[in-house]
């Protein structure tokens, strides 16, 4: 039998990693930056973050290293398109093939690793015992877990509510408004392209030293990259609702992975058992379940005339200034 | 968060409120300011008159930190400023009112107005922001709703909210950039209320614009330019006349030279009949409008902006859905694919020049066949004949006067001008039963605008009939046989130009015809 | 000093080609650095690249093999990136078709001894029509509304990675393995190889029918998009779709005829692959060609005729890539040559000037 609080508790963590990629590309896209190389980004963090803490045998030092690392990547992203004003859709599609690539590079071997430590596991006092919700919420989870949970608030706040967040708006909607206010447009693009970056990093790291800890290469993140950046398509650009959605589809991922280890249905032979070749249409669901969130999204951007970020893609050009 | 106090009253003093001494400013190719002098006296109207292309933005643009000039000194209070960025001119009291309005669609008025704002650093009340915009609204006198998102507002709100945001960030010198482009008359009678009373009151306003009669009517000093240079430096109204204003706007006389035949108007070839559309953003913008075009007349369609005026251009060329009737000769074009208007003998010259009507990186020849591609000679079959889309293009280029290195540039790099001038060959060569022509003259200099006006009048000799829709009301005077006003999606009136166009008139009915506006009327040009 | 971008007029036609060229020979260098970072030996490495792949007559066939998928998917990639439609699912729509042109053979329940002239065509068109659905779905969700066609293009890549597998791991799995039963002879494509006997310099030459198709199918391409009306128009979607609206194009139809056509191609890529070179479906039927079609289309400007140049650099680079370690190494490359040609694309947009200050104020 599942015991479905373990699957949603399963489902909560695993959501983490692609909230993590979302939020951070929801701060790029906002900004007017269109970043489709999550995937590589987050490849790079998890080796990077694994590769630090089997060597250091600190896992914090590999997150901060994995952040980087995928900072570092969304600079040349960064560059290309906001200096360079290139294609943002062919530049992202690069960064996805280079970080993909360059990761399995540097990640040659690394499944020989071993066990390596991994980011602790807290339970909350308090809060775990609240019904339903405490043990699915706050017992046994990864510290990432509880960086989510405050991350999500956090970053609405950041958007909505603050003066930063004013002029990351106006940046992303209309920057020439924003640079007529004064507002470093160029300066305000890196920043959060950067932040894009550090988040895709962190949740690489959140792979594969809290979550699932082992390097496989590219199934390491198999598809989540790109799976954050249709959520983002399904959050309509707002952190709460990506984080709905990624905690959905973490939801799925473990249902996919515990549907296969049980043996029988309601009395009926378990089709989808591990070994039986019928696992596959299991795998096919979070791919296909995108695509029906994307359509959500994009038929209540048409409805409500509301949408990305009016100047998300378009490079910014002026009249030079001063310096 | 505001102006540190309520508007100051006027203070006698030695200095201006604002100079520039010897700017030089260049971009790739062209010298825009040329050892360019101007002062601006505390609580003066000032007005910077000169045709497009003459670098009165571009001066502008320096004095409010948006570029920073090559030579040349900026003097705020007598003081030499050094401007890093738009916050440092705002800082000193300069704000700058642009035509293409800085203000973000999808926000209120009161997000807007904080965004300029330095003060709150991090978290932002919003509610403190709208009772400021409010009061200072108030004082000033104008209307404005804080809670409105700034797509739901009218152009001419929308340039309220820039004013109101420029007086809380504490500006008390306003540069206004072509601010009655977009406005009615009422509503630049009420502009000009609205400045008065804030100059009453110390602010200091400089004045862009090229049109003459205006600037007679409200300058107390004008300054004129010309291809970047000053021709006539703070020079007094009273003493000057309009043809010694537009002589040192362009060095010669201007008076348009239009050469006009006498045409009868033959039958009806557009008609348009209880129309309704939508606008982009799902609100009617057509509701029930009708009209009537014969063949060689000229029918101009006066309307502020946002009356419906875009939507009847793009019902009528097939690029909107609508319901009711549009008949070319008696062929129903309503509600079906562009591809149908075409073929039924609909040209159009859109408002957006790069944006709709050309594609700036294919080739003049890309563009000049967009019309004619489907059909022989250049179609043969499926194929396109190379040979014969080349020998058309040349052919428009040459008998046009299209300015263009080669026929295989790509258009972006042509001027305004040239590539008005490549639309209008091409939709003129197909020989249409109807031409649909939105703002053509926008942007162009007197040269270009006259050349435009022209093509025009030739057209119509030849018996096409001309739906001209334009917000310069000089224009449709000077062109159209008939013209009707939009109001709220709707014609409101007719008005026949030979005999009896008075300007007011057609001035009231664009803004409803109540009268609305309190106040004395500008006599536009005529 | 303060370096600036500024927009060219009309780029001289040498700078293109040059540029493109500089980008390739820079990503080269990049990826030599790499490896010697990584504790490869560059110059080893690359040259027996060049070794592998054009040393004699046996491994430029082997080459070409490998180039043919590459040719379709890349003229496919090549076809929707003109008119700015971001097909990255190539991969898929390539799964696809090897996956119809096998059910032909495992699925259909021919005869034994069915002609190859009744199998040959049929797989074609089982191949073809297989990716073009695959192609179609997110055409038709982009013309009607809108959808990101990024997103479901890559999504539906994984999906039909796990349809295939479901195939060759469950019914059509030979002996429990990762892999079909070998098809019989009559779908077999015809090699150069099976002339030997009259030819012998032929003989053990693996190339097949496969690139006639790419070939006719690059004609085709190069006559539709140049000399065409259809060219003309997709030329025009791809500049300025508000344009081409303006000029009666029906946009949404093309969307979806271009999608079908480039699924289609994938999906031929995808049955010559299974018919003539491997003749079985299996797990690892693609090493991500509809991937390096991506790069392909760009290296080659989207140009029909390029694309065949670049796909044989790219054959080359697969079939002797395999031995290089790390393996990571050629998927980098593709990454930074792609970067490359992006920033020399740039450049043939913009010219940089280096500018002095402006001098000070009095």
């Amino acid at each position: 039998m599942i015991d479905f609080t373990l699957v949603l508790a399963a489902g909560v963590a695993s959501g983490t990693i692609l909230l993590f990629a979302a939020v951070g590309e929801i701060f790029a896209e906002r900004a007017g930056v269109l970043n489709l190389g999550v995937e590589g980004m987050m490849l790079m963090g998890a080796v990077a973050g694994f590769s630090v803490a089997a060597s250091t045998g600190n896992p914090w030092v590999g997150v901060i290293i994995a952040m980087l690392a995928g900072a570092a990547l969304s600079l040349i992203h960064a560059v290309v398109t906001i200096h360079l004003r290139a294609e943002q859709v062919i530049s992202g599609l690069a960064l996805t093939f280079l970080g993909s690539g360059l990761a399995r590079v540097l990640g040659d071997g690394l499944s020989k690793a071993g066990a390596i430590e991994t980011l602790p596991r807290i339970t909350i006092p308090v809060l775990s015992q609240i019904p339903l919700l405490g043990p699915i919420l706050f017992r046994d989870q990864s510290i990432m877990t509880y960086i989510g949970f405050v991350l999500v608030p956090v970053a609405w706040y950041w958007i909505d509510r603050t003066r930063p967040g004013l002029n990351l708006r106006a940046v992303g909607e209309r920057p020439a408004a924003a640079d007529a206010q004064g507002i470093d447009v160029i300066r305000v693009r890196y920043a959060y392209v950067l932040v894009g970056g550090l988040l895709a990093g962190l949740a690489g790291a959140t792979i594969t030293l809290a979550i699932s800890p082992g390097w496989f290469g590219d199934q390491t993140v198999a598809g989540r990259g790109w799976i954050a950046v249709g959520l983002v398509i399904f959050a309509q650009w707002s952190p709460i609702r990506a984080a709905i959605g990624a905690y959905l589809f973490g939801a799925i991922f473990r249902f996919i992975i515990d549907l296969q280890g049980v043996k029988t249905i309601f009395g009926f032979d378990n089709p989808f058992q591990a070994g039986r070749s019928a696992t596959f249409f299991l795998e096919m669901l979070p791919y296909l379940f995108v695509v029906v969130v994307v359509i959500i999204g994009s038929r209540e951007a048409l409805r409500r005339r509301v949408g990305a970020p009016a100047a998300l893609g378009i490079p910014y050009v002026r009249g030079e200034r001063g310096a | 968060m505001t102006a540190t106090e309520p508007l100051a009253p006027p203070v006698a003093s030695s200095s201006n409120a604002l100079e520039a001494v010897g700017i030089v400013k260049s971009f790739p190719g062209v010298l825009a300011n040329d050892h360019v002098d101007l002062d601006l006296r505390q609580g003066e109207i000032h007005a910077l008159l000169g045709e497009n292309g003459a670098g009165k933005s571009t001066l502008m643009n320096v004095l409010a930190g948006l570029y920073r000039p090559d030579e040349g000194v900026v003097r705020v209070d007598g003081r030499a400023v050094e401007f890093r960025s738009p916050r440092d001119a705002i800082t000193a009291g300069i704000g700058m009112v642009h035509q293409h309005f800085t203000l973000v669609p999808s926000q209120t008025v009161a997000e807007n107005v904080l965004l300029g704002l330095d003060k709150p650093r991090f978290r932002l009340d919003l509610k403190r922001t709208e009772a400021e915009v409010d009061r200072v609204a108030r004082d000033v006198g104008l209307k404005v709703d804080a809670h409105a998102r700034i797509w739901q507002l009218s152009v001419g709100e929308q340039q309220r909210v820039e004013i109101i945001k420029l007086l809380i960030q504490g500006a008390q010198v306003l540069i206004l950039d072509e601010p009655t482009a977009v406005l009615a008359p009422q509503e630049i009678a009420d502009l000009f209320t609205t400045l008065r009373s804030m100059v009453a009151t110390g602010t200091s306003v400089v004045f862009i614009s090229h049109k003459l009669g205006e600037v007679l009517s409200i300058a107390d000093r004008i300054t004129v330019m010309r291809a970047g240079r000053v021709t006539a430096a703070g020079i007094d109204p009273k003493g000057v006349t309009r043809a010694d204003l537009a002589r040192l706007m362009v060095g010669r006389p201007v008076l348009e030279q239009l050469k006009r035949t006498e045409v009868e108007a033959g039958h009806v070839v557009l008609q348009v009949d209880d129309v309704h559309a939508d606008n982009d953003r799902g609100v009617a913008a057509l509701r029930g409008a009708s009209l009537e075009v014969r063949s060689g007349e000229i029918v101009g369609i006066a309307a502020v902006a946002g009356n419906g005026q875009s939507e009847l251009a793009q019902v009528i060329t097939g690029l909107r859905t609508c319901t009711g009737r549009v008949m070319i000769e008696g062929r129903d074009v309503a509600a079906r694919p562009a591809r149908e208007s075409i073929a039924a003998g609909v040209a159009h010259v859109p408002e957006d020049r790069s944006g709709v009507g050309s594609a700036p990186n294919l080739s003049l020849v890309d563009n000049l066949i967009l019309r004619a591609f489907r059909r022989p000679p250049l179609a043969r079959g499926p194929l396109l004949d190379e040979r014969a889309s080349r020998d058309m293009a040349g052919g428009l280029r040459e008998a046009y006067a299209i300015s263009a290195p080669t026929l295989d540039a790509p258009v972006r790099i042509l001027s305004g001008g040239n590539l008005q001038r490549l639309i209008l060959a091409r939709e003129i060569d197909s020989a249409p039963k109807v031409l649909v022509a939105v703002q053509p003259t926008r942007g162009l200099d007197v040269g270009a605008i006259e050349g435009v006006h022209q093509m025009l009048l030739d057209l119509r000799a030849k018996g096409t009939g001309i739906l001209l829709i334009s917000e310069e009301l000089e224009e449709l005077l000077a062109l159209a046989d008939r013209i009707l006003v939009m109001y709220e999606g709707r014609i409101a009136a007719s008005f026949d130009t030979p005999s009896g166009a008075d300007v007011d008139a057609i001035g009231l009915e664009m803004t409803g015809g109540e009268g609305a506006g309190a106040g004395e009327s500008v006599s536009a040009d005529t | 000093m303060m370096a600036r971008l500024e927009p060219r007029g009309q780029p001289p036609r040498w700078l293109s080609p040059l540029l493109t060229v500089t980008a390739v020979a820079v990503a080269l260098v990049i990826g030599a650095i790499v490896l010697a970072l990584v504790g490869g030996d560059p110059v080893k490495s690359y040259l027996h690249i060049v070794k592998a792949a054009f040393g004699d007559i046996g491994v430029l066939s082997d080459t070409l093999v490998k180039a043919t998928p590459l040719i379709l998917t890349g003229l496919a990639c090549a076809l929707a990136f003109r008119m700015r439609l971001w097909n990255i699912g190539a991969e898929g729509q390539f799964l696809l078709g090897a996956w119809g042109a096998s059910f032909v053979i495992l699925g259909l329940g021919l005869p034994e001894g069915t002609p190859a002239i009744v199998l040959i065509p049929a797989m074609m068109l089982a191949g073809a029509l297989a990716g073009a659905i695959w192609g179609i779905v997110p055409g038709v969700l982009r013309a009607r509304l809108g959808v990101n066609e990024i997103i479901t293009t890559l999504m539906l890549n994984y999906v039909a990675l796990a349809w295939v597998q479901f195939w060759v791991f469950g019914p059509w799995s030979e002996g429990g393995f990762q892999q079909t039963a070998t098809f019989p002879k009559e779908a077999w494509l015809p090699r150069l190889t099976d002339f030997g006997k009259e030819i012998p310099l032929l003989s053990g030459l693996t190339t097949h029918l496969g690139m006639v198709f790419a070939l006719i199918a690059t004609a085709i391409v190069w006559f539709a998009v140049s000399r065409t009306r259809w060219g003309y128009e997709m030329r025009l979607i791809g500049d300025n779709a508000r344009a081409a609206r303006y000029a009666g194009i029906d946009i949404r139809r093309y969307i979806v005829v271009v999608f079908a056509i480039s699924g289609a191609l994938a999906g031929l890529a995808g049955m010559s692959e299974v018919a003539g070179s491997v003749h079985r479906l299996q797990d690892r039927i693609s090493p991500g060609y509809g991937f390096t079609a991506i790069i392909i289309a760009f290296l080659a400007h989207l140009g029909p005729w390029r694309v065949v140049v670049a796909s044989i650099l790219f054959g080359a680079l697969i079939l002797a890539g395999r031995e290089i370690q790390p393996s990571g190494v050629p998927a980098m490359i593709q990454g930074v040559i792609l970067f490359c040609l992006i920033v020399a694309d740039v450049f043939t947009r913009y010219r940089l000037v280096i500018a002095r200050r402006a001098a000070a104020t009095t």
